[in-house]
């Protein structure tokens, strides 16, 4: 059984290659390589794969997702520029592909057992542009 | 390895309509789609791409081409027309979104190595809602 959890935050972010040009950078990015950095609201829906419990029903108990997912990913990238102050992003372009990377990345340590094992990770950026990661396996 | 999905809109007209079937079958099949007159949805469409993280750019597939590629193979040939006529295959079948959903998947196909001459990223998946609750998934 699949369940999925969906925790939103907002950030701003630049979209570019430090080792690239200007122009480069425009032409790779367009709009979204403006320095001054641009905003999104993100909305990100993880999805744990489990069996319910004989005992309480439940694949993993809510709030202990909840609780997971606000000290990795909400505390630290709400309301933040993420090339400015949220490692590993000033090294790494925080598009939309690396965020759900990265978000994988933080909450599989925490979910990588039964009960419930990390399946995705779903990033929307926009409504129009979202992604979908299954970690390294696939 | 990670999808990217692109979501994009277009409306257009259509009526479902078998030509092989007689009129009152017709009406039994499709009901009010079966209208002469036709009508029109507002139809959601998703393409899913699959492929690698380049490290480069950070990112596994360029929208802007993405969008082009949409743009050029679908949304102006559907956008604001009415399937049943201004369609070439759908003078000989049916336009429903299941059909819809597969023209759109073999067109894009058609264009994805010009459009994306490196081996990835692929075309995954193309989805179309007709309207919010009938949805129709074509992948390879």
């Amino acid at each position: 059984m699949f369940i999925t959890r969906k925790i939103e935050f907002s950030a701003s972010h630049v979209c570019a290659n430090p080792a690239l040009t200007e122009e480069e950078n425009r032409r790779i990015f367009g709009l979204a390589a403006n320095p001054h950095g641009h905003g999104h609201n993100y909305v990100v829906e993880v999805t744990l794969q489990g069996d319910p419990d004989p005992v309480n029903g439940m694949v993993l108990d809510l709030k202990e997702l909840k609780a997971i997912l606000n000290r990795e990913v909400v505390s630290r990238f709400d309301h933040r520029f993420l090339n400015k102050e949220v490692p590993p992003f000033d090294r790494t372009i925080p598009t939309v592909e690396n965020i759900a990377i990265e978000i994988w990345n933080r909450i599989y340590p925490s979910l990588s057992h039964p009960p419930a094992k990390l399946h995705a990770v779903r990033v929307y950026e926009t409504p129009d542009l979202y992604v979908d990661y299954f970690g390294d396996a696939r | 390895m990670i999808r990217v999905t692109r979501r994009y809109v277009f409306s257009a007209s259509h009526r479902l309509h078998a030509a092989g079937l007689p009129e009152e079958e017709n009406r039994r099949l499709y009901g009010k789609c079966n209208n002469p007159f036709g009508h029109g949805h507002n139809y959601v469409l998703e393409v899913s791409v699959w492929g690698p993280v380049e490290a480069r750019s950070g990112r596994a597939v360029d929208p802007a081409a993405l969008d082009q590629l949409v743009r050029e193979r679908v949304l102006s040939a559907f956008d604001h027309k009415n399937l049943n006529e201004e369609i070439e295959q759908f003078r000989r079948v049916v336009p429903t979104t299941e059909n819809l959903s597969l023209l759109i998947h073999e067109r894009l196909k058609q264009g994805w190595s010009s459009a994306f001459p490196a081996r990835w990223p692929e075309l995954e998946k193309v989805s179309i809602a007709e309207t919010e609750r009938n949805i129709f998934e074509v992948s390879e």
